[in-house]
């Protein structure tokens, strides 16, 4: 269940709330990365809400503030999102995974407000930079921000970037991690461990900046202070749980991907308002 | 003109154009004082390099890159073929030594399969131009082209000036009845001198510049093989996935057949020494390849092959 925190943030609680029945009834009929991207809801929705210049009449404009959502399974987040907001008809994620539409596992864009494709984890840090460069150099003030899975910083080029965005102090990106402290299959530390994490982002010349990924007063007062530092990358770690508002999958390494019944997909809607505990009968699923 | 004085020009001229270097400066050593901002060296990191390619084409920019041929196309694949090519950006890749031009580097730096991976990716054109010359006459309409880019990077000189230059056509250098040899790249240098051989031996030759590999003159390959009772493609190139398999596709496609000798890399890395002795080692030089197409010995020259000073 989301805590609403106070009145500024109510507004942002009910749309999360929306948005994660949205992942809920796209766990079904092919599923999709169900808990992979709960933990990512209340970050992205904040950042289209409150921190990005970015609206459905500004997606070509040359000033636009852009997203990389470089964690591309987190998609469903965003499709969600973008369902809330006014981005993309409600009506479409019912073509989740049909021919008829192009919302499937990973970001693509023929939806209109996603800038660019991903799902091959380690690339679109870069991506991010050439474009922070081009604002660089003809003088833009637009922000960047590049969502990065935890599980996805084990690819070097997530580090390769940090030295390059260091070298050409990029002090207008900012890189966001979606901590949640699993990879694919398995907790982080119990794979490749990841901490002292801002330590390995500051030893790369980051500013950086550790918060509650779920805690709408911390994403406020993090990216408020965007950018951290002259001349620095910007790093957010927003620490996160996966599967987050759903306690029957929340925090298993298990529940990455979901393809639900009809059933259970009714049971965990009632429990993502806190009115149900679901029990789960169909197979977990654990993908790759 | 040299490649780094048509680059020059070409930035001059147009403020969208970037050129970057995963640390290979020796085609662009005078560009960062010249560019400023608009030179990126990502050091050594030819997937950053790639990835940020394609974020400033998405502002508009059309970044004409650079690294060793090895590097771009096979450590940064993925990148070319997920970021560039998926986003059919109009990136330039501007590959350096590749082919036989790595001479003594060793097989980590031979790119020998660089046509064959690039042209597999959708978007992405290829071209190897013949020399100097013909590298600044085909340059300007690859930059202007929308499209991803792929050119294998000669800056040898030859006596040789070629013909103007349309993107997805050969240049016929000559028609002959007996032979017709399809090549590309440095090894043209090579072809022109098996060429006079082969005529002085009494046989009707003809020479094709491919030049264009992807999208390649099916015309001129057609024709080729309708009038010549042998074609050779003659490649510094693995056998399998170049112009050897660019003709099969496109004889196959005609539903057509020919009498066709490759002359490749079959199977084998080329030993690594200075480019005269490899050419020589690896049978590649003008006389060693009109001997092979003859099938006996000639008492012709072989003219000397230059070494290309050591640069990266």
């Amino acid at each position: 269940m989301i805590t609403v925190e106070n009145n500024n943030y109510q507004e942002l609680t009910g749309t999360a709330l929306k948005v994660r029945e949205h992942i809920i009834r796209m766990s079904t009929d092919g599923g999709c990365f169900t808990g992979a991207s709960l933990s990512a809801v209340d970050l992205i929705v904040y950042l289209y809400s409150r921190f990005l210049n970015i609206k459905k009449d500004n997606l070509d404009d040359p000033n636009r503030d852009y997203l990389f959502l470089s964690k591309g399974h987190d998609v469903p987040a965003l499709y969600g999102t973008f369902a809330e907001l006014g981005l993309l008809e409600k009506e479409r994620l019912k073509n989740h995974l049909l021919l008829n539409d192009h919302i499937y596992w990973h970001p693509n864009t023929k939806i209109p407000g996603i800038e660019f494709h991903s799902g091959s984890l380690g690339h679109l840090p870069s991506v991010a930079i050439g474009v922070a460069m081009d604002l660089k150099i003809s003088g833009g003030t637009n922000k960047v921000v590049c969502i990065l899975g935890d599980g996805e910083l084990n690819e070097g080029t997530c580090w390769e970037a940090m030295l390059v965005a260091n070298a050409y102090k990029l002090d207008n990106l900012l890189f966001v991690v979606d901590r949640n402290h699993f990879q694919a299959n398995m907790r982080t530390e119990d794979l490749i461990p990841l901490e002292p994490l801002a330590d390995k982002f500051e030893a790369f010349g980051a500013a950086v900046k550790r918060i509650n990924g779920h805690s709408f007063a911390e994403l406020d007062e993090a990216f408020g202070a965007f950018p951290f530092h002259d001349g620095k990358l910007n790093v957010i770690i927003a620490d996160t749980l996966r599967g987050k508002g759903l306690p029957s999958i929340q925090e298993r390494a298990d529940r990455w991907f979901c393809n639900f019944n009809a059933d259970e997909i009714q049971q965990l809607l009632l429990e993502l308002h806190g009115e149900h505990q679901t029990t789960l009968t169909s197979e977990t699923l654990v993908v790759r | 003109m040299s490649y780094e004085e048509l680059l020059t020009q070409t930035a001059l001229a147009n403020e969208q154009v970037i050129v970057m270097t995963a640390e290979n400066r020796a085609l662009v050593r005078n560009l960062p004082g010249i560019l400023g901002k608009r030179f990126i060296d990502t050091g050594i990191t030819e997937q950053t390099m790639i990835g940020a390619a394609a974020g400033l084409a998405l502002r508009g920019r059309t970044p004409v890159v650079h690294a060793l041929a090895a590097f771009l196309t096979m450590r940064a694949f993925e990148f070319v073929r997920t970021d560039v090519g998926i986003a059919n950006l109009p990136v330039k890749l501007s590959s350096f030594i590749p082919g036989f031009l790595s001479d003594g580097n060793g097989p980590t730096h031979q790119a020998i399969e660089d046509i064959s991976i690039m042209r597999g990716i959708p978007n992405v054109t290829v071209f190897a131009p013949a020399d100097e010359d013909d590298l600044v006459k085909m340059l300007p309409q690859i930059w202007e082209s929308k499209n991803p880019a792929y050119t294998r990077i000669n800056t040898r000189k030859t006596a040789y000036v070629h013909e103007p230059f349309t993107i997805g056509k050969a240049e016929v250098i000559a028609e002959g009845s007996d032979v017709t040899i399809l090549t590309y790249g440095l090894l043209f240098e090579q072809a022109l001198i098996a060429v006079e051989i082969l005529k002085s031996e009494g046989l009707s030759v003809g020479l094709i510049n491919m030049r264009s590999l992807k999208p390649v003159d099916e015309q001129a390959i057609l024709k080729a093989s309708a009038q010549s009772k042998l074609v050779v493609t003659l490649e510094d190139h693995f056998l399998t996935g170049g112009l050897y398999t660019i003709v099969a596709e496109v004889l196959l496609k005609h539903r057509t057949t020919a009498n066709v000798l490759p002359m490749a890399l079959n199977e084998k890395w080329f030993r690594p020494t200075l480019l005269p002795s490899v050419l020589e080692h690896e049978g590649f030089t003008g006389k060693q390849i009109a001997e092979k197409i003859l099938g006996y010995q000639t008492t012709h020259n072989q003219p000397q092959i230059l070494t290309p000073e050591f640069s990266e």
